[in-house]
């Protein structure tokens, strides 16, 4: 994986390293603080920006591996990111000040914005604000399932997998863990099989 | 209080070990847990906070922080934020050290592949559940449709349709 490789000691890896020094756990904290606080609608197109492009802590393969190993295990996909890259130059401490810096401005926000909305709820305009806000995050929501479906479309198997999962879950109101034990290994064997 | 609290956190270490594919792909058990299972948020409440987590900047599991206040205050919030991003943050770093044993194995890159079909029903159903959540009028319906086409067909800012679905509701428009 090759991250953090700026001294000889952690050598060996396969990529040739970014061109800017290794990050303290300072500006690991105030990079991520920053990708938090810019994030409109989505980090990930911006933490490519800033840890490539701008602060130059991976080089573009190194973050294409990276992100391929985020977004096969659980969790946030750009938590996943944070942690990992924390974790490769900084160790443990690193991996703190990196997710936590990503996390706290907005959470902070976000909380703000929580109390906005239990204080004035009782105002019918605030009321109809929010109905109009949790429309339009539904239909993003929409647009993000078309997004990730349409590669989708000439895989019939792999549809069908979908489908019995977006009825499990959505029309059944199945719990998530049992589908998942299930659905999981068959897709996977499937995939293995047919190369669907 | 203190029930309340241990529920919180094993709901979300639950889910954050379960979210393959990020944090959308959760979003229909979470809506399940909190509004069935536990009862404590109805089902406009969850809409409107996820609505809110999605305005907010910061990754898409902001909901999390925001439902852990809404059922429990400060502790809530602190309990909810450490469970949720906690655990998947310790297995990403161990992986990382696994992950280059296994590149190029096969398996991996089925395991990869097979992942795939899985989240993108998630998704899909997060969706159907959050418009069902969410769209109680006409003018609801219209926006989400409005905003799944625009958010599809170009490339504009999230903020902008968010601000414009705000804007048409503060307007009374229909409702």
């Amino acid at each position: 994986m090759g991250m953090a490789l700026r001294d000889g000691e952690r050598a060996g890896m396969e990529f040739p390293p970014a061109t800017a020094a290794a990050p303290t756990v300072g500006e690991l904290f105030r990079g991520f603080l920053l990708l938090g606080l810019t994030g409109f609608g989505g980090v990930l197109p911006l933490a490519r920006d800033m840890l490539v492009e701008r602060r130059r802590w991976l080089s573009g393969p190194e973050f294409t591996e990276l992100l391929g190993l985020c977004q096969f295990l659980p969790g946030g996909n750009i938590i996943n990111v944070a942690t990992a890259v924390g974790m490769n130059f900084r160790g443990i401490p690193g991996a703190f000040a990196a997710l936590i810096g990503l996390i706290a401005a907005p959470t902070a926000i976000v909380i703000a914005l929580g109390a906005i909305y239990a204080r004035f709820q009782s105002d019918p305009h605030v009321v109809h604000m929010f109905a109009g806000l949790a429309a339009a995050a539904a239909g993003l929501l929409v647009s993000l399932a078309i997004k990730i479906a349409l590669p989708l479309r000439r895989r019939p198997i792999a549809i069908g997998i979908a489908v019995i999962c977006l009825i499990a879950i959505a029309f059944l109101q199945w719990p998530l863990v049992p589908i998942m034990l299930v659905l999981a290994p068959i897709s996977i064997v499937l995939t293995k099989r047919m190369g669907i | 209080m203190n029930s309340t609290l241990t529920a919180l956190a094993i709901m979300f270490t639950q889910l954050s070990l379960v979210a393959f594919g990020g944090g959308n792909t959760i979003l229909p058990e979470m809506h399940r847990q909190v509004t069935d299972v536990h009862q404590w948020l109805t089902d406009a409440d969850f809409a409107a906070l996820f609505a809110l987590a999605q305005a907010a900047p910061g990754p898409n599991m902001m909901v999390v922080p925001l439902i852990g206040w809404h059922v429990a205050g400060l502790s809530g919030m602190l309990v909810s934020t450490v469970a949720i991003f906690g655990p998947s943050s310790i297995l990403t770093a161990f992986a990382l050290r696994l992950w280059r044993r296994f590149k190029g194995n096969p398996w991996r890159q089925a395991v990869q592949a097979g992942l795939v079909p899985v989240s993108v029903g998630l998704v899909a159903a997060s969706a159907v559940l959050i418009v069902q959540a969410a769209d109680h009028t006409w003018v609801l319906v219209a926006i989400s449709a409005a905003v799944a086409l625009v958010a599809t067909r170009t490339r504009i800012h999230p903020l902008w349709l968010l601000a414009a679905g705000a804007a048409i509701g503060w307007s009374g428009f229909g409702q």
